[in-house]
């Protein structure tokens, strides 16, 4: 299959292309940028016209629910959301049932993913068994297995013992760690900010410092180990400042945040949206604003989609009983367009915010579009407005605080190793 | 502003929260339980306002005493009144609430009052239900208890009419307090130019100066000059662990005694929304004391429920 993608707006920040330039397709690959290669005839030309074409999206955290929460969503499901989404590659965190823990789990998975062919999936490891921050998981046999770290998911190490042996072994092997720094005591059952919206509306807490002692821990462990560590949804002003002193310390640290805290704080609970539970819980004015400030001047390395879809009658609860999450996948693009037009940024930014970064922490060849490359490519119109609703996304989770909003950035073509997997 | 308890027109729809509501429709109930306050006296008890109409009480909490007044409160409108209990009963068969709820409404329930251990329990049934239903929060979680508040600024304003006048103190868990977030909001709304709250800060949330109150730590010093102290109760498990580390050093700095009671205005009064932890939280010669309305604050419960009931069934 040759393709012919014509007339588009090429942004490919890792090689500093941002111009109006044609990209040549063959056998998966890139084979010619702004001229075609001798000889090349196309299969099919595309018209991207008034569009950009980029690299594939690069998601840091998607959930697919598979294996042992089908009723939540398939892989089938959110690999076509995430083909929806322009999203190529991503990484998804161990907390299926049964857990992400053996290499036998991590095989089937990568095995069905590779038969649905609709976007590279890259499976996070359990970095304890059972994800119970007891007993250290094969983790040589798990990345054999198609690993490329490891992770507990939302059910953070308590014992500081275990945590500082975890990331000693990883180290050995230089196995990247991935946490989400939450410590298990402050949080216990909260459900939203500590702020004046808990305080009105009765919420159970979760303090900014339940973040931030625990990233203090991880980034102290970190230091003592040598892990290479990174950090996943960050949602406090103050852990933004801790990661800074920490890279510029020169730890081997990279962290992220989820999409929906560029936009969203505790004010969008309103009267006690259940959309807007989501883990980390969204904070305050002050904490959104660092953390749009910290992905711009790359304190921050990548945005992810933090997509978790949740079964509808998960949702139908009072705030508290309700399950946590939003499904992501195909909001990941518009929202981060849409936090980089809100700070005067340009588009190769957005776009480096969603491939090549987050490529770089996966340690992935793709994210670009350099000559010989996978052809991983997402070609979307940056003006077109959609509304946000259920029967708009792919993904088996329709929930998410954007409901009935119109957001610009709708995909229009996502190539994966040479293949149209998505088109409208 | 989206307001769920209100209607388009911007009258009762369902009352789930203080915060929200325009003075006009607070002084409206209070104003109309006024006129219910003589029923109870009457040699018939009874008014037809509800005639035909039924009213769930749908307790996913246990709770004698609330459920007793709003089923007092509704049979003395001439409502028919259904109980249900749902911690014991379906609930714990798996039954969601939702479900629960529309097996009421295909009963052709008018009205569901609504107790739940989670904040927004209320909100959450309000939205889902038919149009014709009204909802009332008879507490849900931390959130909100509104006919509790209304109830004791009913009292209040019978004992001190001037309310943009006062000084009124609240003591004890406001944390866990739903009934200190809706009194909170019913005395700023009807405009009493300060409200305090005292407690350790243990047992106060974080940011509650936002909800316009003033925060004292020391008895002495919050109970200084106050017309009104409203007193809270503290749950039995909250007395010892991290929160507290002991009921004698809880009432030794918190409770309510004579001796602070006379740091207040001599002609204070003091509320509390029951059931007390005589020693505790209040001394008993304070709560039995001539200072205390809290025996009239549970007559008066009776009519501001039976207004708010009324209110609601008027506004169809």
């Amino acid at each position: 299959m040759k393709i012919h993608i014509k007339n588009g707006r090429l942004i490919d920040p890792k090689n500093g292309v941002d111009a109006k330039q044609d990209l040549f397709i063959a056998a998966g690959k890139v084979v010619g940028i702004g001229q075609a290669p001798a000889d090349f005839t196309a299969n099919q030309v595309i018209d991207a016209t008034g569009l950009v074409v980029c690299p594939g999206l690069v998601d840091l955290s998607a959930r697919l629910r598979e294996p042992g929460y089908e009723y939540k969503a398939t892989l089938e499901s959110e690999m076509l959301a995430a083909a929806a989404g322009g999203v190529t590659s991503l990484a998804c965190p161990p907390d299926t049932d049964p857990v992400l823990d053996e290499p036998g789990l991590v095989e089937m998975l990568k095995h069905r993913a590779r038969q649905l062919n609709l976007a590279h999936v890259y499976p996070l490891g359990a970095l304890t068994r059972q994800l119970q921050g007891v007993n250290l998981t094969e983790m040589c046999e798990l990345t054999e297995a198609g690993c490329v770290g490891f992770s507990q998911a939302d059910k953070p190490i308590t014992d500081t013992l275990v945590l500082w042996r975890a990331m000693q072994y990883a180290a050995t092997f230089g196995f990247t760690v991935w946490l989400h720094p939450q410590d298990t005591y402050l949080a216990a059952n909260g459900v939203a900010h500590d702020g004046e919206i808990a305080a009105r509306l009765g919420l159970r807490p979760i303090p900014a410092a339940a973040e931030t002692i625990a990233l203090a821990t991880i980034l102290r462990l970190a230091r003592e180990t040598g892990a290479r560590l990174h950090v996943c949804r960050l949602s406090t002003a103050e852990s933004i400042d801790m990661v800074a002193v920490a890279k510029a310390e020169g730890l081997p640290v990279t962290c992220d945040i989820a999409a929906n805290h560029l936009h969203l704080t505790e004010y969008d609970i309103g009267f006690f949206d259940a959309n807007c539970h989501l883990q980390p819980p969204l904070r305050s004015q002050r904490d959104k604003d660092a953390l749009r400030q910290g992905l711009a001047n790359g304190t921050i390395d990548a945005v992810c989609s933090d997509h978790t879809p949740v079964d509808e009658d998960a949702k139908l609860l009072p705030f508290g009983e309700a399950e946590a999450g939003a499904t992501g996948l195909e909001l990941l693009l518009p929202l981060t367009l849409k936090w980089a037009q809100e700070q005067s940024l340009p588009l190769s930014t957005a776009i480096a915010c969603m491939t090549t970064r987050p490529a770089a922490i996966l340690g992935l060849k793709s994210g670009h579009l350099g000559l010989q490359t996978s052809a991983d490519v997402c070609i979307f119109d940056p003006e077109q407005y959609w509304k946000i609703e259920a029967r708009a996304l792919k993904s088996q989770g329709k929930n998410t605080p954007f409901t009935g909003m119109e957001l610009a950035g709708k995909v229009r073509y996502t190539i994966l190793d040479g293949d149209i997997v998505y088109k409208t | 502003m989206y307001n769920p308890q209100l209607t388009d027109d911007g009258k009762l729809k369902h009352l789930l929260s203080i915060e929200g509501l325009p003075k006009s429709i607070i002084t409206q109930i209070l104003d109309t339980a006024e006129s219910f306050v003589g029923v109870a006296e009457r040699e018939v008890k009874k008014v037809p306002l509800l005639r035909g109409k039924t009213v769930c009480n749908i307790f996913f909490e246990n709770s004698t005493r609330t459920r007793t007044t709003f089923e007092i409160a509704a049979k003395r409108l001439s409502a028919d009144v259904i109980n249900l209990n749902v911690s014991t009963s379906s609930q714990s068969k798996g039954e969601t609430i939702l479900d629960t709820v529309d097996n009421l409404t295909a009963m052709h329930a008018d009205m569901f009052v609504i107790r739940h251990s989670q904040s927004g329990a209320a909100h959450f049934i309000a939205r889902h239900v038919k149009p014709h239903i009204h909802v009332i929060n008879a507490g849900d979680g931390r959130h909100a208890h509104p006919t509790q508040a209304l109830l004791d600024v009913f009292t209040i304003r019978r004992y001190k009419p001037e309310m943009h006048n006062l000084r009124v103190a609240l003591v004890g868990d406001v944390l866990h307090s739903r009934v200190a977030r809706s009194e909170i909001h019913a005395l700023t709304t009807l405009g009493v130019p300060e409200v305090r709250v005292i407690a350790p800060k243990t047992l106060l949330p974080e940011h509650v100066e936002k909800l316009g109150v003033h925060v004292y730590h020391d008895m002495a010093a919050g109970l200084k000059d106050v017309d009104v102290v409203m007193m809270l109760r503290l749950q039995n498990e909250r007395m010892t662990g991290a929160l507290l580390p002991s009921a004698q050093e809880y009432f030794k700095t918190f409770g309510l005694t004579q001796e602070k009671l006379a740091l207040a205005k001599p002609d204070a009064i003091v509320t509390h929304p029951g059931p007390m932890n005589r020693g505790i939280e209040i001394d008993s010669s304070v709560a039995d004391g001539r200072q205390s309305v809290i025996l009239p604050q549970v007559t008066y419960g009776i009519a501001v429920r039976m207004a708010v009931m009324s209110i609601l069934a008027g506004n169809n």
